[in-house]
């Protein structure tokens, strides 16, 4: 039980020191694990290209209080998903696109840009997703601190 | 040759649903192709915030009308995994058996859109009129056409009686031997595989760069189902075969989903089967431990996944759902460049985007105020009687309910 899991966590381990001891596996399958994010970038691209999680399920955003956490979940052909995290502090909201890596991010990282007010780098000029176009500037709905009342002072 | 771009959309070229396309046109052919989504952001996300758990199945289940079994089970199994329930066997058949006429209903949905997208209207009519037999059993089962709230947290709001298995039983009967005349359709009717040959094709290289998902993605030749690959419900336990195709074209597309609805009827045998006696469901907390899970679901259009963070209350801290079609669109560019301009509706519908459609009565207001409504026999009636006066007789062919 859990031997493929494990497996992969050594090797992210053996290939990046700080990583060691860092991950979690909750269930079958799943693998979690926090990326500093010095060295996120290099982590996604050898998961990718060595481990072969070839699959980007989606990004999930949040508000976690004290700063912004993104998830990149990604999967192997044999269905393991590693859930790599990445967090940056609420006063410096940027973080480098992962286009290069996976070309279907691309909703992904608009939809973050939007929704949460983060800066992705590397990330094409483009029509809003999913907010629309006439959308007021500075309003991010997926932040806790977003107030839905404050559109309608807006007008 | 001069290149001149034209917006199609937010109007949808094929169905019922807001997304709009810039096409930069070389004669009749699509030089480059733009999506631009967004039209039907509901905030469903942000919205669950703010509701209990229990409220967010109901939720969650209306983010889409077709495959909305997929999203609520998408949604349990990530409270279920984060506050450590197990779920009664019994359940968790009963929630592959929902999701499983689901991806039949809407498969046929699917087969007659295209059928109406390339001017074969009487694939509409036949898909369509099929497709009942399967609503009906939904309905039978759940009470509804779509939405079924059928699933709880820990198990599922309703149990299957023997009867009831036995009117499924009944029901795949006659599904399959339409579905066998649809393969045989899609493998010998020489307009219809002309007609979708290498159109919109998506080769397997590009599926796998952009990630396109599902019917599309098998399409391509590329092996991947999450009912195989990441076992959830009582996927483990059937016997099923993963459908794939090499056109990588709406013909391949096509060949997949119809060859899935024969796996589909493969697997409810066999949960009717095999389905234990017991509960239906297990005693869950109203307040959630803090944690996270993810889960993954292969709804009809490709991978379903959701994310859920709890904090320990009664409310979510974050759910986040990526529902398939958001990673076919990634590709429909691709798609569609090097392709016909009348080709464009086919080549949209054909990775199935969804839309809605619970309607089934009708209801009649006159100028007077009056109400009045048809009930599907009557509706039926009323159709045949328009006809007759026309001087169009249904009597004695095919059409007429019973003999065929």
């Amino acid at each position: 039980m859990l031997e493929k899991e494990n497996q992969v966590l050594s090797e992210l381990a053996g290939k990046f020191d700080c990583l060691s001891g860092k991950g979690v596996v909750p269930a079958q399958r799943r693998i979690f694990l926090d990326v500093p994010e010095e060295i996120f970038p290099d982590v996604l691209k050898y998961a990718r290209n060595e481990l072969k999680f070839v699959q980007l399920c989606t990004i999930t955003g949040l508000d976690a209080g004290d700063c912004f956490q993104f998830i990149y979940h990604i999967a192997d052909d044999e269905g393991t998903l590693l859930n790599l995290k990445r967090s940056v502090p609420k006063d410096h909201a940027v973080i480098t696109s992962v286009l290069d890596s996976y070309n279907g991010a691309i909703f992904y990282e608009r939809e973050l840009e939007d929704l949460l007010g983060v800066k992705v780098e590397g990330l094409p000029e483009g029509r809003h997703y999913p907010l629309p176009d006439n959308w007021p500037q500075g309003q991010y709905p997926q932040r806790k601190d977003w107030d839905p009342e404050s559109l309608s002072q807006i007008k | 040759m001069g290149k001149f771009v034209i917006p199609v959309g937010p109007q949808h070229p094929a169905l019922e649903e807001p997304e709009s396309f810039s096409l930069m046109l070389e004669g009749e052919r699509v030089a480059a192709a733009n999506v631009t989504l967004g039209y039907n952001h509901r905030g469903i996300e942000k919205a669950c915030e703010s509701r209990t758990y229990i409220q967010d199945i109901y939720l969650l289940e209306r983010i889409c009308g077709i495959c909305s079994h997929a999203h609520s089970t998408c949604y349990v199994q990530t409270v279920e995994d984060v506050a450590g329930l197990e779920v009664p066997k019994r359940a968790l058949y009963i929630r592959s058996l929902i999701g499983e006429l689901e991806r039949v209903h809407s498969h046929l949905l699917w087969l007659g859109i295209a059928g109406h997208e390339i001017g074969f209207e009487s694939l509409f009519m036949y898909s369509w009129k099929d497709r009942e037999v399967v609503m009906d059993i939904l309905e039978l089962l759940t009470g509804n056409r779509v939405n079924y709230g059928m699933n709880t947290v820990g198990g599922v709001r309703r149990d299957i009686t023997p009867e009831q298995a036995q009117d499924v039983l009944k029901a795949l009967v006659i599904l399959e031997e339409k579905t066998k005349y649809y393969i045989q359709l899609a493998n010998e009717e020489v307009t219809l595989i002309d007609r979708l040959q290498g159109v919109g094709r998506l080769s397997k290289e590009d599926v796998l760069k952009y990630g396109a998902t599902g019917p599309v993605m098998r399409a391509a030749g590329v092996s991947r189902d999450i009912r195989k690959d990441d076992p959830y419900a009582a996927y483990g336990e059937l016997d099923f075969e993963v459908i794939t195709d090499t056109h990588a074209d709406v013909l391949g597309r096509t060949v997949v989903r119809v060859k899935e609805l024969m796996e589909s009827y493969k697997m409810i045998r066999q949960i009717l089967k095999q389905m234990p006696d017991g509960p239906i469901t297990v005693r869950a907390p109203k307040k959630i431990p803090a944690g996270e899970a993810v889960s993954r679901y292969e709804a009809p259009r490709g991978e379903d996944i959701h994310y859920l963070r709890s904090d320990g209350t009664d409310k979510p801290d974050r759910v986040k759902v990526r529902a398939p079609t958001l990673a076919n669109l990634a590709a429909i560019s691709n798609m569609l460049e090097g392709g016909y301009l009348a080709d464009v509706p086919i080549v949209i519908a054909a990775i199935d985007p969804c839309f809605s459609c619970t309607d089934r009565a009708i209801k009649v207001v006159n100028a007077s105020g009056g109400e009045s409504m048809f009930d599907w026999e009557g509706l039926r009636r009323y159709s045949i009687d328009w006809y007759r006066k026309q001087g169009i007789d249904m009597k004695g062919t095919k059409l007429s309910r019973g003999e065929d």
